[in-house]
């Protein structure tokens, strides 16, 4: 395979495109959830809720303006291509000036502040993004990206598990985060789990889970079957859609795997609410 | 069928509203999250003056997104009120009468909601364009510096919420959950 030259401002264009496409159009896949759900509701409550999304999606499409204010941090996949060389600028630079672009003349609300702990100053464009980029084989770039609100964000959480703990642990650890996130999130949610690996692959691999349509299921029929069984055991628990009881507190859980150590089993549950953003893009 | 609320809100109204009940505000609010938040709560515990008037007000804790002509406002869904926990006793206590987030509260919220006949609302989380369609206007009151995050003045017309802790102390978000919980 001959190099293959890709102009930055391509890569610019695309970003940008992706970032703001994906906050204004909700995936397919969660509308007809939606839909799915807002017949299978019990609480009256809960149905006027899911009805109000569904309306607050087709407002956001149509007027392409943002479907939640929280338009999130910039999360990028990207499987670049070995034979691709960057032409007039860095990979790094045409990313985040696609990502600065994007916040700025789309109306998304820039929530990056440069530094966590101390300054916490807003940067004012919403970079830096958060790349994870994986070098396969090709000539092409693939982009899987999303923005992630932090109302969802802040109640996910990590847990090494060890092999003893077994499936049973693992579900028993994912409906646990589930209930302690409670109401918070904005039900109903999309749960994106990430098993094996080390630390942060587990927790990489939940994210990207999040980025899944969610029509869609796990390769393996086990873990197809753990998906299922959690969606329904998660929609027992009551919240129900914004909290305020109800049958449907999930539309989906998804879940993704990596091989792991022989001491250990990382699970990482990454919540997102139904304002499940991504999109993605092959230049 | 929601109730019609027109703000300043009357104690009368608060003793009404019920837990449970859909309400459609209007007249006029101020917004508040975190930072500004952060900000009133220094000052009150300084003995000082706040920069804002508070007293019979109604909070909405958001940061919207940036307005696209010819909207007022851009996207604005409540953020998770929880976050909120430490500060808003303080400000339920010196007059201010009620809160609009998403997502439960601490006791000592729910207590200084009693305590001072106040009233807590949920909006949609998640609903921001649908919301945004009932902001009329936006005024910037104090701390422009924290940008989205700058307190605001909205006025408002039948913006869409649902009482989740009314001045009883009654609490959707822990009354509604167990009515639809299956146990194995
Ligand atoms: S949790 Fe999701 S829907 Fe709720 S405010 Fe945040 S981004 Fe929006």
């Amino acid at each position: 395979m001959e190099i293959r030259k890709i102009k930055a401002d391509t890569v610019t264009k695309t970003v940008k495109q992706l970032f703001m496409d994906c906050n204004y159009f909700i995936d397919d896949s969660i509308t007809k959830a939606l839909k799915e759900f807002k017949e299978k509701e019990k609480s009256p409550v809960g149905r006027d809720v899911l009805s109000q999304l569904l309306e607050n999606n087709e407002i956001a499409a149509a007027e392409q303006i943002p479907i939640c204010q929280d338009t999130g941090m910039a999360v990028l996949f990207v499987e670049y291509g070995d034979k691709v060389v960057i032409e007039d600028g860095s990979f790094k630079e045409a990313v985040e000036q696609g990502v600065r672009e994007a916040y700025d003349e789309g109306y998304l609300r820039k929530s990056v502040v440069s530094d966590p702990v101390f300054d916490r100053i807003n940067t004012k464009d919403n970079t830096p993004a958060v790349i994870h980029t994986e070098i396969v084989k090709g000539d092409k770039i693939k982009f899987l990206v999303g923005g992630k609100g932090f109302g969802s964000e802040n109640m996910s959480a990590i847990k090494m598990l060890t092999p003893s703990y077994g499936a049973e642990g693992v579900k028993d650890f994912i409906l646990e985060t589930v209930r302690k996130a409670g109401p918070n999130p904005c039900p109903p949610i999309v749960v994106g789990v990430g098993i094996g690996g080390t630390f942060e692959k587990a927790a990489q691999l939940a994210k990207k889970a999040t980025f899944r349509p969610i029509d869609t299921e796990n390769p393996d029929p086990r873990y197809a079957a753990m998906e299922r069984e959690l969606l329904e055991n998660i929609n027992k628990m009551g919240f129900g859609p914004a909290g305020l009881g109800g049958n449907t507190t999930a539309l989906g859980v998804n879940i993704e795997t990596y091989p792991t150590h022989i001491a250990g089993m990382p699970v990482a549950v990454n919540i997102c609410c139904h304002a499940a953003r991504h999109k993605e893009a092959e230049i | 069928m929601a109730k019609k609320i027109t703000l300043p809100i009357t104690e009368e109204d608060i003793e009404n509203l019920k837990a449970g009940d859909s309400v459609l505000l209007s007249g006029s609010i101020i917004t508040g999250r975190d930072a500004a938040h952060k900000r009133l709560f220094e000052l009150l515990e300084e003995g000082k003056e706040l920069p804002v008037n508070i007293n019979g007000e109604i909070i909405y804790y958001v940061g919207p997104a940036p307005a696209k002509p010819p909207y007022a406002v851009g996207p604005a869904g409540p953020t998770s009120s929880y976050r909120m926990d430490k500060y808003t006793p303080a400000l339920l206590d010196r007059g201010m009468k009620g809160m609009i987030g998403k997502g439960a509260r601490n006791k000592e919220v729910v207590d200084a909601v009693v305590r001072n006949h106040c009233v807590y609302f949920a909006a949609i989380g998640g609903a921001a364009a649908l919301i945004a369609k009932s902001i009329k206007s936006e005024e910037l009151l104090c701390y422009e510096d924290l940008g989205t995050e700058a307190i605001r003045r909205y006025e408002i017309e039948d913006f869409p919420c649902i009482v989740v802790i009314d001045s009883k102390g009654n609490n959707l978000y822990e009354s509604e959950p167990p009515k639809y919980r299956v146990s194995d």
